[in-house]
């Protein structure tokens, strides 16, 4: 098994900036390993969590990115002779990344689209072997590249719905929305943000410690008060941790609870996620997904008797959300479904 | 891989593109811009596209022309069989009588050579001929000049199989033959003037005034249009199977049965005479409804007189018309294997070709099916299945041997579409069911059975509510076989509903068929079971398998719909003392409505599970796309 940081399951956000957990440690794998793909990915000179780890090693780089780049790496160096060889390879390195982490939506949703988009091909088994491997090097990195420039272009592109005076309400530290409100201010925009506190992690006072480095105009508001300061936000800024099947998202506890409230009071509420993030899933209610939890620190001892909540996420149906920016464009929700279908099959 | 299907090229997945990228869109239209159109002088792109094809979707109650991509329509369809393009992009005209396939055909019939397009069209019109609706009217409705419309399709498959000249040699007939094809030249040419008029399509919404406005003169034009063009083509006689037989081949889709003119024409060409009802709802004049009883001892008195008939496909038409076969599903399966025991027993009349007097004789069968009971929307489409797949055949291929393929494909229909797709829906519904869950069903859906009775043997622990209805009362059935498994349920009818619903966590329905604007039609009833979930804040999950998918939009439960035997809402089964409605249901005052099917908003399903996995309602039409798109290549 491939062995993380910390024996159990870690916080979702580590105080780290730029990573999201404690890199995968590929040494300490071999001796108790009852994974045997892993033993033989290790076993070669090329090892995809290594690969996985240098690509992590660049700040600002999502997880799912440096997935995707490991196993764009895992085709260049494959030792595979035929396409079905490679395809087995690539699927048991897929399999390896995601079983480092099962909560992470956007590093399964990443893998698998990855798998999807590189293999999917009528016709493949028709060519040579070579030919069809470095067309398969292409999509790869294709997709690699998209992939990477996903932040850019997702700033580029909700730069029109931000104007002069307007007011932002972000919840949570998400690295794309970081990147609009950066370029924004960058493009010497006029407006300001509310950041709410976002506990348990704490995150909103990490951005506003970011937005305010940049000369952004911050106020920072607790998780209950988004509902008070409604009424002067023009509209709502979230990232996604996943972006499912019917067009919601899945993201930190409290997106929901603030689309609703922006529902209720007419705010459009703007969601920016990288197209990777796209998950055939399809969550009917809150608790239909996998639990992700997160211990919250009260400051005080609580009871044994008192059960405390503790899920880090919570899932956002559609009719909430007014706009995805995704890198493959403006997008309403529904289309989400349409992407996974032509995908898909 | 299939050895009929052409090795294809290897294209990149892709990518749908931003706007400010250097590179056009990559979301491309379907289908390749760039295809072979032979030498066909006179068909501007242009016309092609602004030809609104609501030619494209054939039962469209409202004709809403679908976008149309040049490329789809001048496809000629042998050539390139991967690069099909769905149906409703293509202009299948299986409304003949619209209008712009007409005007359309008109501006292409021009052409002499390039027998692609027309004959990819008429093709079309061939093969989707017979309506996906519930509502097609009894047989015929062929208000055709004799021969032209049969003409019109037969000549089409040939072109379409490319050995026209060949076949039409073949078929070169005496001059009295040919003095008749000139005769429906002219009188085509004639007709196609008068075409131009006339602007409303044939098969209106179900506006009984834009029905009323003269319309016989509408779907003989359009279809004389389609085959003058033909005729001006080919010149030829053609051969023409036997006049009872041409009548019955095209049942008009939808007819409106408030236009008295039509009714009439209908009857005199009915297989069966049927007797309207007399005591009718005016909001209903213009779907079908006949006395019962005199259907049933008209075809039982019929049987050694209906040759055309084949005794598996009356077997399956008493079936239906007694009700012994229930569940659109199942109607459908029955249906094939009907279909098939017939292919197995046929065989060419001399002088023709399989193809088209095969799909000819399904046609005649056809009509007399939906005088039994109108079609559902399921059995439409596989019915357009199978008769692409005759037009499809190489005319290399013996009798026997396309009767076998004809036969295994059919059998991989049903296999594919239905058995092996109940079982992919079967597989991501059981996701869905938890411990402790209470889930409420309605009716007797089929794909809904098959889920609970998995998740059961897969040991999850909930309990299930069947909520029924009269007159059927198919929820007694389901219930006896949930119950016989060992699975906890609770019984109820429909007026109950809002009672029951506080205790329920999921909601699973069946559907007849789920249209492109994410609209489910299914059983009556459903649709009250959907909205009062979705008030109650509890998922909707329909099961449905692709096949029934449709490209029509639906508004209402009013324009298409099915009428029942309105006298089985006056009594009730066992109960004798209630009889308070006997002698009344030929009042004046007094109309019975039996309605059997109904239209849920897409708004209250939260989703549907098919084949294609779990989808939001709003991505139906993508299904529809791709899923014309690849059912045609099998």
């Amino acid at each position: 098994m491939v062995v993380y940081g910390h024996a159990q399951p870690t916080t979702p956000w580590s105080p780290a900036t730029g990573s999201l957990r404690p890199r995968l440690q590929s040494a300490v794998i071999p001796d108790d390993s009852t994974d045997t793909t892993v033993a033989t990915v290790v076993g070669k000179p090329f090892s995809v969590i290594d690969e996985f780890n240098s690509w992590r090693k660049q700040p600002e780089l999502a997880e799912a990115v440096a997935a995707i780049r490991a196993l764009a790496a895992v085709i260049r160096n494959c030792e595979a002779t035929t396409m079905m060889e490679l395809e087995i390879e690539l699927k048991k390195a897929s399999d390896s990344l995601k079983s480092g982490d099962t909560t992470s939506i956007s590093l399964t949703a990443g893998c698998d689209l990855f798998m999807r988009y590189v293999t999917r091909t009528s016709a493949l088994e028709y060519e040579d072997f070579d030919s069809a491997k470095s067309r398969l090097i292409e999509r790869a990195e294709k997709f690699g590249e998209i992939s990477c420039k996903a932040r850019r272009i997702i700033a580029m592109l909700s730069q029109d719905f931000i104007f002069d005076g307007c007011t932002i309400l972000v919840h949570g530290f998400s690295r794309v929305v970081f990147e609009v409100l950066k370029t924004a201010a960058q493009s010497k925009k006029l407006f300001r943000v509310f950041c709410t506190e976002g506990r348990p992690d704490r995150s909103g006072l990490r951005l506003s410690n970011e937005l305010a480095k940049l000369d952004v105009p911050v106020k920072l508001l607790i998780d209950s008060a988004v509902a008070y300061t409604m009424d002067e936000v023009d509209m709502v800024f979230v990232g996604a941790d996943g972006v499912v099947e019917s067009g919601g998202i899945i993201n930190m506890m409290g997106t929901f609870q603030i689309a609703l409230v922006a529902h209720s009071m007419n705010k459009p509420v703007y969601v920016a996620a990288e197209s990777y993030k796209f998950a055939r899933l399809y969550p009917l209610d809150q608790k239909d997904m996998v639990p992700a939890l997160c211990p919250i620190d009260f400051g005080v001892p609580i009871p044994s008797k008192v059960e405390v909540e503790t899920s880090a996420r919570d899932y956002t149906p559609p009719q909430y959300l007014t706009l995805l920016f995704t890198d493959l464009g403006v997008l309403t929700p529904s289309v989400v479904s349409d992407e996974l279908i032509q995908l898909y099959l | 891989m299939d050895p009929r299907r052409a090795p294809r090229t290897v294209s990149d997945p892709k990518v749908r593109k931003v706007g400010f990228f250097t590179d056009p869109p990559d979301r491309s239209l379907p289908g390749p811009p760039n295809h072979p159109i032979s030498s066909f002088p006179t068909s501007p792109p242009s016309t092609v596209d602004n030809s609104p094809p609501s030619a494209g979707n054939s039962l469209s109650p409202v004709m809403i022309p679908p976008p149309r991509h040049s490329s789809s329509i001048l496809s000629p369809l042998r050539r390139d069989p991967p690069e099909f393009f769905p149906l409703p992009a293509s202009p299948t005209a299986s409304t003949t009588f619209s209008d712009d396939v007409a005007s359309t055909m008109k501006g292409r019939g021009v052409a002499a050579a390039s027998s692609s397009l027309p004959g990819g069209l008429l093709f079309d019109i061939a093969a989707s001929s017979v309506p996906a609706s519930g509502l097609t009217t009894v047989s015929v409705v062929n208000n055709l000049p004799i021969g032209i419309f049969e003409k019109g399709g037969g000549v089409a498959v040939e072109m379409q199989d490319d050995q026209s000249s060949r076949s039409k040699s073949l078929k070169e007939k005496t001059t009295k033959a040919e003095r008749r094809a000139l005769q429906e030249a002219q009188r085509a040419a004639k007709a196609t003037a008068k075409a131009e008029d006339g602007k409303t399509p044939a098969a209106a919404s179900g506006a009984a005034a834009s029905v009323k406005s003269g319309k016989s003169v509408k779907p003989p034009p359009s279809q004389k249009n389609d085959s003058a063009a033909l005729a001006a083509l080919e010149k030829k006689a053609g051969d023409r199977p036997p006049e009872k037989d041409r009548k019955k081949e095209v049942p008009q889709p939808r007819m409106q049965f408030d236009d008295k003119s039509r009714v009439e024409k209908a009857k005199r060409r009915a297989v069966v005479k049927q007797t309207e009802a007399r005591n009718r709802v005016e909001l209903f004049r213009h779907l079908p409804q006949y006395e019962r009883g005199t259907q049933r001892t008209e075809l039982q008195s019929k049987f050694f007189e209906l040759d055309p008939v084949h005794p598996a496909v009356y077997k399956v038409g008493l079936q239906y018309l007694y009700g012994d076969i229930c569940g659109s599903n199942a109607r459908c399966i029955a249906m094939l294997q009907a279909f098939q025991e017939a292919i197995k027993d046929y065989s060419t009349p001399s002088e023709k070709t399989l193809a088209r007097d095969l799909t000819a004789k399904i046609g005649s069968y056809l009509s007399f099916l939906i005088e039994c009971r109108p079609l559902s929307i399921s059995m439409g489409n596989a019915i357009r299945f199978l008769k692409n797949r005759i037009a499809k055949l190489p005319l290399t291929l013996s009798e026997l041997e396309a009767k076998a393929t004809l036969r295994s494909d059919i059998d991989r229909f049903i296999n594919e579409k239905i058995i092996l797709a109940d079982k992919v829906i079967v597989k991501h519904a059981v996701t869905k069911i938890s411990d402790g869950d209470v889930l409420l069903t309605y009716g007797s859906p089929s794909a809904v059975e098959m889920v609970l009775l998995h998740a059961h043997e897969l040991g999850k622990q909930f309990r299930v509510v069947v909520v029924d209805s009269r007159p059927k009362l198919e929820g007694q059935l389901l219930l006896h076989r949930l119950v016989g498994k060992g699975i906890n349920c609770t019984y109820t009818h429909v007026n109950a509903i809002s009672y029951i619903m506080h205790e329920v966590t999921r909601v699973f329905l069946g559907a007849s068929s789920v249209l492109s604007n994410g609209t489910v039609y299914s059983k009556v009833g459903t649709a009250c079971v959907a909205m009062v979930a979705h008030a109650f804040r509890v998922p909707v999950l329909v099961c449905c398998e692709a096949y029934k998918f449709h490209e029509r939009v639906q508004l209402d439960s009013l324009c298409s719909n099915e009428l029942g035997d309105p006298d089985v809402i006056s009594k009730i089964h066992g109960r004798e003392d209630i009889n308070f409605l006997d002698g009344s249901t030929n009042s004046e005052n007094l109309q019975l409505l039996n309605l059997i099917y109904d239209a849920t908003p897409s708004d209250y399903i939260s989703m549907i599970i098919t084949d294609y996995g779990m989808v939001p309602p709003t991505s139906v039409p993508v299904i529809v796309r791709d899923y014309r798109r690849e059912h045609l290549w099998i």
